[in-house]
Protein backbone atom coordinates (compact mmCIF):
# COMPACT_ATOMS: atom_id res chain seq x y z
CA UNK A 1 0.00 0.00 0.00
CA UNK A 2 1.39 3.11 -0.94
CA UNK A 3 1.82 5.63 1.96
CA UNK A 4 0.36 9.30 1.01
CA UNK A 5 1.32 12.08 3.68
CA UNK A 6 -1.44 14.74 4.12
CA UNK A 7 0.60 17.17 2.01
CA UNK A 8 0.62 14.72 -0.63
CA UNK A 9 -3.22 13.89 -0.80
CA UNK A 10 -4.30 17.74 0.10
CA UNK A 11 -1.71 18.59 -3.06
CA UNK A 12 -2.89 15.93 -5.50
CA UNK A 13 -6.30 17.12 -4.71
CA UNK A 14 -5.54 20.56 -5.45
CA UNK A 15 -4.03 20.36 -8.27
CA UNK A 16 -7.03 18.86 -10.55
CA UNK A 17 -9.31 20.80 -8.75
CA UNK A 18 -7.53 23.76 -10.82
CA UNK A 19 -6.71 22.16 -13.99
CA UNK A 20 -8.68 22.94 -17.16
CA UNK A 21 -9.41 19.53 -18.37
CA UNK A 22 -10.01 20.61 -21.58
CA UNK A 23 -6.48 22.44 -22.22
CA UNK A 24 -3.84 20.06 -19.76
CA UNK A 25 -5.99 16.78 -21.61
CA UNK A 26 -4.72 18.38 -25.22
CA UNK A 27 -1.64 20.02 -24.93
CA UNK A 28 -0.19 16.71 -22.82
CA UNK A 29 -1.10 15.03 -25.75
CA UNK A 30 0.01 16.62 -28.20
CA UNK A 31 3.26 17.68 -26.20
CA UNK A 32 3.86 13.92 -26.31
CA UNK A 33 3.57 13.12 -29.80
CA UNK A 34 5.94 16.02 -30.58
CA UNK A 35 8.25 15.32 -28.38
CA UNK A 36 8.10 11.51 -28.40
CA UNK A 37 6.85 11.06 -32.34
CA UNK A 38 7.32 6.89 -31.72
CA UNK A 39 4.26 7.77 -29.58
CA UNK A 40 2.02 8.29 -32.62
CA UNK A 41 2.16 4.72 -33.54
CA UNK A 42 -1.04 3.93 -31.26
CA UNK A 43 -3.06 6.41 -33.32
CA UNK A 44 -2.32 5.77 -36.99
CA UNK A 45 -6.16 6.62 -37.57
CA UNK A 46 -6.01 9.78 -35.81
CA UNK A 47 -5.35 11.93 -39.48
CA UNK A 48 -3.01 14.51 -39.80
CA UNK A 49 0.05 13.81 -36.90
CA UNK A 50 2.70 15.24 -39.82
CA UNK A 51 4.52 18.21 -37.91
CA UNK A 52 4.17 20.27 -34.54
CA UNK A 53 1.53 22.45 -35.52
CA UNK A 54 -0.89 19.94 -36.88
CA UNK A 55 -0.89 17.26 -33.80
CA UNK A 56 -1.57 20.38 -31.94
CA UNK A 57 -4.53 21.67 -33.89
CA UNK A 58 -6.08 17.75 -34.69
CA UNK A 59 -9.29 17.73 -33.19
CA UNK A 60 -9.11 14.10 -32.28
CA UNK A 61 -6.02 14.23 -30.48
CA UNK A 62 -7.48 16.84 -28.19
CA UNK A 63 -10.31 14.81 -27.38
CA UNK A 64 -8.11 12.18 -26.40
CA UNK A 65 -6.43 13.85 -24.99
CA UNK A 66 -8.76 15.52 -22.00
CA UNK A 67 -10.21 11.76 -22.37
CA UNK A 68 -6.95 10.37 -20.86
CA UNK A 69 -6.32 13.19 -18.33
CA UNK A 70 -10.08 12.28 -17.16
CA UNK A 71 -8.38 8.80 -16.70
CA UNK A 72 -6.69 10.35 -14.24
CA UNK A 73 -9.59 11.03 -12.14
CA UNK A 74 -10.42 7.28 -10.77
CA UNK A 75 -7.24 7.08 -8.92
CA UNK A 76 -7.83 10.74 -7.68
CA UNK A 77 -10.79 9.97 -6.11
CA UNK A 78 -9.05 6.34 -4.69
CA UNK A 79 -5.48 7.47 -3.98
CA UNK A 80 -5.31 4.42 -1.29
CA UNK A 81 -6.10 1.93 -3.98
CA UNK A 82 -4.60 2.95 -7.30
CA UNK A 83 -3.83 -0.44 -7.78
CA UNK A 84 -7.10 -2.08 -7.76
CA UNK A 85 -8.79 0.90 -9.70
CA UNK A 86 -6.47 0.25 -12.89
CA UNK A 87 -6.66 -3.30 -12.94
CA UNK A 88 -9.16 -3.24 -15.77
CA UNK A 89 -7.47 -0.51 -17.65
CA UNK A 90 -4.07 -2.09 -17.12
CA UNK A 91 -5.53 -5.15 -18.69
CA UNK A 92 -7.16 -2.78 -21.60
CA UNK A 93 -3.59 -1.13 -22.48
CA UNK A 94 -1.72 -4.01 -22.36
CA UNK A 95 -4.19 -6.66 -24.56
CA UNK A 96 -6.11 -4.38 -26.60
CA UNK A 97 -4.66 -1.58 -27.31
CA UNK A 98 -0.97 -3.17 -27.11
CA UNK A 99 1.17 -0.06 -25.38
CA UNK A 100 4.38 -0.75 -24.35
CA UNK A 101 4.29 0.91 -21.05
CA UNK A 102 7.48 2.46 -21.25
CA UNK A 103 5.53 4.96 -22.97
CA UNK A 104 3.04 5.82 -19.83
CA UNK A 105 6.35 7.32 -18.37
CA UNK A 106 6.73 9.65 -21.81
CA UNK A 107 3.37 10.87 -20.78
CA UNK A 108 3.52 11.65 -17.19
CA UNK A 109 6.60 13.41 -18.06
CA UNK A 110 5.04 15.68 -20.43
CA UNK A 111 1.69 15.81 -17.92
CA UNK A 112 4.08 17.54 -15.29
CA UNK A 113 5.56 20.25 -17.96
CA UNK A 114 2.50 21.26 -18.77
CA UNK A 115 1.02 21.23 -15.59
CA UNK A 116 4.00 23.21 -14.46
CA UNK A 117 3.84 25.89 -17.11
CA UNK A 118 0.06 26.30 -16.19
CA UNK A 119 0.83 26.40 -12.41
CA UNK A 120 4.11 28.42 -12.75
CA UNK A 121 5.53 29.61 -9.14
CA UNK A 122 3.03 27.67 -7.17
CA UNK A 123 5.07 24.09 -9.02
CA UNK A 124 7.34 24.30 -6.17
CA UNK A 125 9.75 21.30 -5.62
CA UNK A 126 7.38 19.78 -3.45
CA UNK A 127 3.96 19.87 -5.17
CA UNK A 128 6.26 18.67 -7.84
CA UNK A 129 7.42 15.40 -5.76
CA UNK A 130 3.83 14.68 -4.83
CA UNK A 131 2.58 14.97 -8.11
CA UNK A 132 5.51 12.88 -9.88
CA UNK A 133 4.73 10.12 -7.03
CA UNK A 134 1.13 9.51 -7.73
CA UNK A 135 1.77 9.29 -11.08
CA UNK A 136 4.72 6.89 -10.63
CA UNK A 137 2.18 4.74 -8.39
CA UNK A 138 -0.21 5.17 -11.61
CA UNK A 139 1.92 4.39 -14.01
CA UNK A 140 3.35 1.31 -12.20
CA UNK A 141 -0.38 0.00 -11.67
CA UNK A 142 -1.38 0.10 -15.77
CA UNK A 143 1.56 -1.77 -15.89
CA UNK A 144 0.74 -4.29 -13.70
CA UNK A 145 -1.39 -6.51 -15.65
CA UNK A 146 1.01 -7.10 -18.53
CA UNK A 147 2.42 -10.34 -18.97
CA UNK B 1 18.98 7.98 -29.85
CA UNK B 2 18.85 10.52 -33.10
CA UNK B 3 21.36 13.39 -33.95
CA UNK B 4 20.65 16.84 -33.75
CA UNK B 5 19.40 18.03 -37.04
CA UNK B 6 20.58 21.78 -38.18
CA UNK B 7 16.69 22.56 -37.37
CA UNK B 8 17.45 21.19 -33.31
CA UNK B 9 20.75 23.40 -33.30
CA UNK B 10 18.53 26.43 -34.29
CA UNK B 11 15.68 26.02 -31.72
CA UNK B 12 18.05 25.39 -29.48
CA UNK B 13 20.35 28.49 -29.90
CA UNK B 14 17.85 30.76 -30.24
CA UNK B 15 15.84 29.67 -27.20
CA UNK B 16 19.21 29.58 -25.38
CA UNK B 17 19.55 33.18 -26.20
CA UNK B 18 16.04 34.04 -24.91
CA UNK B 19 16.54 32.25 -21.40
CA UNK B 20 20.45 32.35 -20.96
CA UNK B 21 19.90 35.82 -19.19
CA UNK B 22 18.12 33.32 -16.16
CA UNK B 23 20.64 30.72 -16.50
CA UNK B 24 21.42 31.12 -12.60
CA UNK B 25 18.01 31.19 -12.23
CA UNK B 26 16.92 28.47 -14.05
CA UNK B 27 20.58 26.41 -12.88
CA UNK B 28 19.53 26.74 -8.77
CA UNK B 29 15.86 25.87 -9.26
CA UNK B 30 16.53 22.87 -11.13
CA UNK B 31 19.13 21.80 -8.65
CA UNK B 32 17.22 22.59 -5.56
CA UNK B 33 14.03 20.81 -7.45
CA UNK B 34 16.23 17.70 -8.05
CA UNK B 35 17.22 17.06 -4.70
CA UNK B 36 13.39 17.36 -3.43
CA UNK B 37 11.88 15.14 -5.74
CA UNK B 38 14.89 12.53 -6.48
CA UNK B 39 16.16 12.28 -3.05
CA UNK B 40 18.90 9.50 -3.58
CA UNK B 41 20.34 12.32 -5.79
CA UNK B 42 21.61 13.88 -2.72
CA UNK B 43 23.80 11.36 -2.22
CA UNK B 44 26.39 12.61 -4.30
CA UNK B 45 26.13 15.95 -1.86
CA UNK B 46 26.93 14.72 1.40
CA UNK B 47 29.69 16.62 1.69
CA UNK B 48 27.70 19.89 1.53
CA UNK B 49 26.38 21.02 5.43
CA UNK B 50 23.33 21.88 3.63
CA UNK B 51 20.94 20.27 0.85
CA UNK B 52 17.82 22.80 1.46
CA UNK B 53 16.58 24.94 -1.66
CA UNK B 54 17.92 28.04 -0.99
CA UNK B 55 21.36 27.11 0.87
CA UNK B 56 24.40 28.94 -0.73
CA UNK B 57 26.17 25.65 -1.89
CA UNK B 58 22.82 24.02 -3.57
CA UNK B 59 22.82 27.60 -5.59
CA UNK B 60 26.55 27.94 -6.20
CA UNK B 61 25.91 24.54 -7.89
CA UNK B 62 22.82 24.92 -9.37
CA UNK B 63 25.12 28.17 -11.39
CA UNK B 64 27.80 25.37 -11.96
CA UNK B 65 25.51 23.49 -14.00
CA UNK B 66 23.64 26.00 -15.79
CA UNK B 67 27.24 27.94 -16.90
CA UNK B 68 27.76 23.53 -18.34
CA UNK B 69 24.53 23.66 -20.31
CA UNK B 70 25.42 27.01 -21.59
CA UNK B 71 28.90 26.23 -22.96
CA UNK B 72 27.61 22.98 -24.48
CA UNK B 73 24.96 25.51 -26.53
CA UNK B 74 28.24 27.00 -27.60
CA UNK B 75 29.87 23.33 -28.57
CA UNK B 76 27.03 22.29 -30.36
CA UNK B 77 27.93 21.49 -33.62
CA UNK B 78 30.39 18.48 -31.66
CA UNK B 79 29.56 18.22 -28.10
CA UNK B 80 31.91 15.03 -28.35
CA UNK B 81 35.45 17.41 -28.73
CA UNK B 82 33.79 19.75 -26.70
CA UNK B 83 32.85 18.34 -23.84
CA UNK B 84 35.45 16.15 -23.66
CA UNK B 85 36.92 17.65 -20.12
CA UNK B 86 33.81 17.93 -18.71
CA UNK B 87 33.52 14.28 -19.41
CA UNK B 88 36.55 13.02 -17.97
CA UNK B 89 35.86 15.16 -14.99
CA UNK B 90 32.28 13.52 -14.59
CA UNK B 91 33.74 9.93 -15.23
CA UNK B 92 37.23 10.37 -13.15
CA UNK B 93 36.53 12.19 -10.26
CA UNK B 94 32.93 12.65 -9.80
CA UNK B 95 31.59 9.72 -11.04
CA UNK B 96 28.04 10.85 -11.88
CA UNK B 97 25.78 7.74 -12.56
CA UNK B 98 24.83 8.65 -15.90
CA UNK B 99 21.30 7.95 -15.01
CA UNK B 100 21.22 10.99 -13.23
CA UNK B 101 21.60 12.80 -16.16
CA UNK B 102 18.05 12.35 -17.30
CA UNK B 103 16.72 13.48 -13.90
CA UNK B 104 18.71 16.55 -13.84
CA UNK B 105 17.09 17.15 -17.31
CA UNK B 106 13.88 16.75 -16.90
CA UNK B 107 14.11 18.97 -14.11
CA UNK B 108 15.36 21.89 -16.30
CA UNK B 109 12.72 21.03 -18.53
CA UNK B 110 10.25 21.55 -15.58
CA UNK B 111 12.11 25.09 -14.92
CA UNK B 112 11.91 26.11 -18.09
CA UNK B 113 8.04 25.43 -18.43
CA UNK B 114 7.58 27.31 -15.36
CA UNK B 115 9.85 30.20 -16.55
CA UNK B 116 9.10 30.53 -20.02
CA UNK B 117 5.35 28.72 -20.53
CA UNK B 118 4.83 31.01 -23.92
CA UNK B 119 8.35 30.28 -25.24
CA UNK B 120 8.59 26.07 -24.44
CA UNK B 121 6.38 25.01 -26.94
CA UNK B 122 6.30 21.40 -28.36
CA UNK B 123 8.71 22.10 -30.48
CA UNK B 124 11.39 24.38 -28.57
CA UNK B 125 10.50 21.27 -25.80
CA UNK B 126 11.67 18.42 -28.25
CA UNK B 127 14.66 20.28 -29.61
CA UNK B 128 15.72 20.61 -25.99
CA UNK B 129 15.12 17.19 -24.46
CA UNK B 130 17.04 15.87 -27.65
CA UNK B 131 20.09 18.53 -26.72
CA UNK B 132 20.33 17.88 -23.37
CA UNK B 133 19.90 13.64 -23.91
CA UNK B 134 22.96 14.56 -27.12
CA UNK B 135 24.77 16.56 -24.18
CA UNK B 136 24.76 13.60 -21.61
CA UNK B 137 25.62 11.33 -24.23
CA UNK B 138 29.31 13.85 -24.51
CA UNK B 139 29.26 13.65 -20.42
CA UNK B 140 29.06 9.90 -20.59
CA UNK B 141 31.84 9.43 -23.05
CA UNK B 142 34.58 8.40 -21.03
CA UNK B 143 33.22 6.63 -18.50
CA UNK B 144 34.19 3.13 -20.06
Amino acid sequence: MVEWTDFERATIQDIFSKIDYDIVGPATLARCLVVYPWCQRYFGNFGNLYNAAAISSNPMVAKHGTIILHGLDRAVKNMDDIKNTYAELSVLHSEKLHVDPDNFKLLTDCLTIVVAGQMGKGFTGEVQAAFQKFLAVVVSSLGRQYH
Amino acid sequence: MTSLTPKDKDTVRSFWAKVSGKAEDIGMDALARMLIVYPQTKTYFAHWKDLSPGSAPVKKHGITVMNGVGFAVEKIDDLKAGLLSLSELHAFTLRVDPANFKIISHNILVVLAIMFPNEFTPQVHVSMDKFLAALALALAEKYR
